[in-house]
């Protein structure tokens, strides 16, 4: 028994979640390379160097566009990771994701009596509550009918993208370009001098907003009586529910947390100020399933997924960079999708390793 | 000696822990030969060494004067080995006979041969005197004739060497004294039986010869006839084990918990699985509800503590009507609930052991300040309770629940529950499972409440735990109460027919109404 009480990588379940990751990580771009073989073997290697480089290639400027990039996902990130916390699978990121995008958008537009200081805050405000609203269905009608939220959550994921695409054609809508109104000068978020810092006019607090929601989260699920509510209820229904705790009211919040997570990367993203408008589309936001794989990759631990989605974002500037190798730009994203893909068998890495490193023990105990 | 099976200085390991050390098993041809130790004292890891499961580091096994190498269970099994598992492994929705058949069906083009398995079962029923209906399905059948199921399907396959394990737990005493019967006659009939038990009182009754294991140990075969059970026990356990739990008698009659007309109906089948139940449990009493498993005790239990919910009565702690409160409140207003399913309702099991040791309290004002746990004050909660309640594990209160072992995991929830001061404690099967030790800790955990003139209330399938523990004993049979005994007064064998439901007493039942 006293073996068991080492602390080394293997033994400590920190250590367990960040070998699996990087193992995720090293197969996700080992298959890359094999990709790059196949399309280009006499570029490969310095194409391969160009992924691995990311976001470093470029020095300040690079770095700066991968802050911006990460931004968006690793709200999602923290959204679905915090989801998976309570035992709830937050599909409908990509939802409410644009759903708060949306709403941002829309009070950047029209709510021109707010041309002051606060007006990006208050639209960041909207692009919460929107996504809330989005999560909140779901956990109501988990909570109470017991429908499970992947199918509901999906399904707003639906709604939302036609109702998003209906909204900005009769209110916001730019007939020339087929996508929304720039928003006011007031509505975008500040760059605080980091856009001379980097270089790069993309960058602005966003990243530091996401940062403080990531310590934000974490500290709600680790310190407080509510995350360990949350947590009682995600990993033991029966056992929360023998402990006297209102599982309904946990699941529904949990939910519009969630939700509201979601909302405000949407909102991050397109009031950036980096020239991306809302497009009338029939295509859900890629964002909020990058953040399933941010979530797995990072282990639904908040500063996991802040690494998970800067991670994600160097190598999607590594993407980029790419086509210097004359490789087609189809490539960057098969390979970004492999990474993406391997991220979500962190969890079978862990597992794998857990298992490896804890089979003597339960071996002791079966006796 | 003709021996049937030897496994002559057996050694198992896992890591650097021996798990089975040095230890010689010998069964002769026809006997009954008792496994005996606690929980960890190797047992089922030398049963699966004979199965083929795990592959011994040393020693050898010579089956009928050969020496074999087993490497998996068909190797086992082609050598005629079998084994009754204490969870029936049988097919609910198949009749006994295709059960029985279930994996050495005989077909001709692809069609069953059921007929001449018809022949074959019903010859081995009747040669070895075990009462089946072929033609019923096993959900309908009793849990004795599951047993027998499970029997035939040794015998069918040919099997020569009959490993049970742990098979009278599910029991009435009926139906064990019948068992006991079955293994006899199974040994006259040539065949050797490995027994494998922890109750001393049926290896009395049935066996020949018993190896007593400790702690992975071999520490001796001993002649059931000359050795009494205390000699045994002693063996087993490394000391002097009492049997007989000393207590004073009950002083204080006022009811802690009272519960009326209690009705529980299955939401999907409509049946009734609690009906119209009535009882109190007084201050300074161990109640017990005896009855074999699935007679609604766990659904009464639950709907005393508020899991499940009830359809009509009313349950009244110290007075007070609390049918429609919260599990919370119950909590609060003092109910202590050791659940049934100790890893599914007691523990979160990938919390830590402190983490757990606040699941009820966590919200308390000592435990948390707007919100925000107070990390320093769970943590000494936890080393309280681990000194005082004597908890093992490897890494303390900082312990992830899932790895520590069942008596421990049982230990903490006791303790939490306990510690809590409550008016009543609801247990239920609270030592299942676990080794006597633990099983004298838990005991003397409950009698300590019942001397602190709080309430016990205990369900129990183990008919010595109840005989010995309880007070008052109520017998509950198809969701009601048939009996109301007093444990000084009653034998094993009345209780028997009580939980069996061959008889009931009139008394309680005008009782009940009243």
């Amino acid at each position: 028994m006293k073996a068991k009480a080492k602390l080394n990588l293997i033994n400590s379940a920190w250590g367990v979640s960040f070998l699996s990751a990087v193992m995720a990580i090293a197969i996700g771009l080992l298959f890359g390379l094999v990709i790059l073989l196949v399309s280009n073997a006499s570029e490969a290697l310095s194409g391969f160097a160009a992924i691995i480089q990311g976001g470093f290639a470029d020095g300040a400027k690079g770095i700066g566009d991968v802050l911006y990039n990460a931004t968006p996902i690793i709200m999602t990130g923290l959204s679905v990771g915090f989801a998976f916390k309570t035992g709830l699978f937050n599909i409908g990121s990509s939802g409410q994701f644009t759903m708060g995008a949306f709403a941002a958008v829309y009070v950047g537009i029209k709510w021109t009596f707010l041309s002051g200081s606060s007006h990006w805050i208050v639209a960041l405000l909207a692009a919460c509550i929107a996504g809330a609203l989005w999560g909140l269905l779901p956990g109501i009608l988990k909570a109470v009918a017991n429908v499970h939220e992947v199918i509901s959550s999906i399904m707003m994921n639906y709604i939302g993208m036609y109702f998003v695409n209906m909204l900005i054609v009769s209110n916001i809508h730019d007939k020339i370009k087929n996508q929304s109104l720039p928003v006011l000068k007031s509505a975008i978020i500040p760059k605080a001098g980091l856009d001379k810092i980097f270089g790069s006019q993309n960058i602005n607090i966003g990243i530091l907003i996401a940062v403080l929601m990531v310590v934000i989260i974490y500290f709600l699920i680790n310190k407080t009586t509510f995350g360990y509510e949350l947590k009682a209820c995600g990993y033991s229904k029966d056992a929360s529910k023998y402990a006297g705790i209102n599982a309904r009211r946990n699941i529904i919040l949990s939910m519009v947390i969630a939700g509201a997570l979601s909302g405000l990367g949407g909102g991050l993203l397109y009031l950036a100020g980096s020239g991306k408008y809302l497009q009338v589309v029939d295509i859900l936001a890629p964002q909020g399933f990058n953040g399933i794989s941010v979530a797995l990759l990072g282990m639904s631990n908040p500063i996991g997924i802040l690494f998970a989605g800067l991670f994600i974002a160097h190598i999607t500037v590594g993407g980029v960079n790419l086509q210097l190798y004359s490789f087609a730009p189809e490539v960057i994203d098969i390979i970004i999708a492999a990474i993406i893909y391997c991220g979500a068998f962190a969890l079978l890495f862990k597992n794998i390793i857990f298992k490896f490193s804890k089979k003597k023990v339960k071996e002791d105990e079966s006796i | 000696m003709d021996y049937v099976i030897e496994m002559n200085n057996i050694t198992k390991r896992f890591g650097d822990f021996k798990a089975v050390d040095d230890v010689t098993l010998k069964v002769e041809r026809g006997e009954i030969h008792a496994l005996l130790g606690e929980n960890g004292a190797g047992k089922s890891t030398l049963m699966s060494v004979l199965f083929g499961l795990y592959t011994p580091e040393a020693g050898e096994i010579i089956i009928d004067k050969k020496k074999v190498k087993i490497n998996n269970p068909n190797d086992a099994n082609d050598l005629g080995i079998g084994m009754v598992h204490q969870h029936f492994k049988l097919v609910h929705n198949f009749t006994v006979l295709e059960s029985i058949v279930l994996g050495k069906e005989d077909t001709i083009n692809g069609f069953l041969k059921m007929d001449e398995a018809r022949k074959k079962v019903e010859k081995l029923s009747d040669r070895y005197k075990l009462k089946i209906d072929s033609d019923a399905y096993i959900s309908d059948i009793t849990v004795g004739m599951q047993q027998r199921v499970e029997i035939l399907k040794m015998l069918y396959r040919d099997n020569d060497i009959l490993i049970f394990d742990e098979p009278t737990a599910v029991l009435t005493q009926q139906e064990i004294e019948e068992l006991m019967k079955i293994m006899r006659e199974l040994t006259e009939e040539g065949k050797s039986i490995i027994f494998i038990t922890h109750k001393l009182n049926e290896i009395k009754e049935a066996a020949d010869r018993c190896t007593v294991l400790r702690k992975g140990k071999y520490i001796g075969t001993v002649d059931v006839k000359t050795t009494s059970k205390e000699q045994m026990s002693e063996m087993m356990v490394g000391r002097k084990v009492s049997f007989i739990i000393e207590k004073s008698d009950v002083k204080n009659l006022s009811p802690v918990l009272e519960v009326k007309n209690m009705t529980i109906t299955n939401k999907f089948t409509k049946k009734s699985v609690v009906k119209n139940v009535s009882f109190d449990v007084k201050k300074g009493e161990i109640l017990c509800i005896a009855g074999i498993d699935g007679n609604g005790q766990s659904e009464l239990v639950q709907g005393i503590t508020g899991l499940m919910a009830i359809n009509s009565g009313h349950i009244f702690l110290n007075g007070k009507d609390i049918t429609k409160k919260s599990i919370r409140h119950k909590c609060i207003e003092g109910i202590a609930h050791i659940p049934e399913d100790r890893q599914r309702y007691g523990l979160v099991l990938d919390y830590s052991l402190k983490e757990n040791a606040v699941l009820q309290t966590y919200y308390q004002q000592r435990f948390q300040k707007n919100g925000i746990i107070k990390f320093d004050a769970v943590r000494d909660y936890a080393k309280k309770l681990i000194s005082q309640y004597d908890i093992r594990s490897s890494q303390g209160e900082d312990s992830i629940v899932r790895g520590m072992s069942g008596g421990n995991q049982q230990k903490l929830i006791v303790a939490r529950e306990i510690d809590r001061n409550p008016e009543i404690v609801i247990a239920v099967q609270p030592t299942r499972g676990l080794d006597v030790g633990a099983i004298e800790y838990i005991h003397h955990q409950l009698l300590s409440q019942r001397e602190d003139g709080k309430a016990v209330l205990l369900v129990s399938f183990d008919l010595d735990e109840v005989m010995n523990v309880s007070d008052r004993i109520l017998v509950m049979f198809e969701g009601e109460i048939v009996g109301d005994l007093n444990p000084k007064s009653t034998t094993v064998q009345e209780l028997g027919l009580y939980m069996s439901g061959s008889k009931r007493s009139d008394s309680y039942e005008s009782k009940s109404k009243a």
